[in-house]
């Protein structure tokens, strides 16, 4: 099983607390009127399908209940970190120098 | 649902008699305003309990806590949050009958917990509280004292979990 680290918790928890949420970094448009159609379902619809390093949002729906952000491995499957929402995807540098 | 005990092998299962329980959200910020109207100053980090008399508080998120109180005092507790209400944004909404707790006691409680659910038990102390997964129903576990636990479930999942837990007290009993 996964184990998961809960940046609002402090925690780390098996990832039967957790629920995928899709891709992270995914602003809403503002005045979605103004797209076009096109724009409209690359928003709705297109994502990276990174295979890599893929930054993702999870929620930590059976504990504390929000939405935080994550960066894994889609390859390995493993947590490079976790970081709350609304913070900037970190950098593979900084991840590096804190480790 | 009936309410029953069952002391079999190591481990005692009860029905908990009901208490007033709420669910209060909050801003961090405003939590000095929050344990004044409740009387009892509300632990600030997630999982973390506090208790004072026979009220008891729970960090269950970060913005998050769950109240326990004695039956009476429900009507008093809604009067006091509702006199902030219009300084302190906040809501409190009264969940007393919307959960079941079960309580668990003996030399291997924990272990009969571990049966499902997936967490180190371990790491929760003494006094404090996680709200968690029992085979996939959402329950907070309280620990009450070192072999000494209380699971809250949601009054429709009781059947689920209660019949889980039966059965894991047999198998524990029977020496499986």
């Amino acid at each position: 099983m996964l184990l998961i680290n809960c940046p609002y918790c402090d925690d780390t928890l098996p990832e039967l607390e957790f629920a995928y949420a899709g891709e992270a970094h995914i602003a809403r448009p503002a005045d979605p009127s103004k797209l076009s159609d096109e724009e409209w379902r690359d928003f709705l619809f297109i994502r990276t399908n990174v295979k890599g390093v893929h930054a993702e949002r999870w929620r930590h729906i059976n504990g504390c209940g929000r939405f935080f952000n994550a960066l894994r491995d889609t390859v390995s499957d493993q947590f490079v970190t976790t970081y709350k929402a609304g913070e900037p995807r970190p950098e593979p540098k900084t991840l590096e120098a804190a480790e | 649902m009936t309410a029953h005990v069952s002391n079999l092998g190591d481990v005692t299962l009860a029905v908990v008699p009901p208490v007033a329980r709420f669910n209060l959200r909050i801003a961090p910020g405003d939590l000095k305003a929050a344990s004044k109207a409740f009387g009892l100053d509300l632990p600030a980090k997630v999982g973390q309990g506090a208790h004072e008399g026979d009220r008891s508080a729970w960090c269950l998120g970060p913005d998050e806590w769950l109240l326990h109180a004695p039956e009476a005092e429900q009507g008093t507790i809604v009067d006091a949050f509702a006199a902030i209400r219009e300084k302190v944004a906040h809501s409190l909404v009264v969940i007393s009958d919307r959960e079941v707790a079960y309580g668990l006691s003996g030399p291997r409680a924990t272990e009969l917990l571990t049966t499902g659910c997936p967490i180190d038990l371990g790491r929760i102390k003494v006094g404090n509280a996680k709200r968690t997964v029992f085979d996939y129903a959402q329950v907070v576990l309280i620990r009450d004292a070192e072999d000494e636990w209380r699971l809250e479930v949601w009054r429709s999942f009781a059947p689920h979990v209660e019949a889980l837990l039966t059965t894991a007290q047999r198998e524990l009993a029977s020496g499986l």
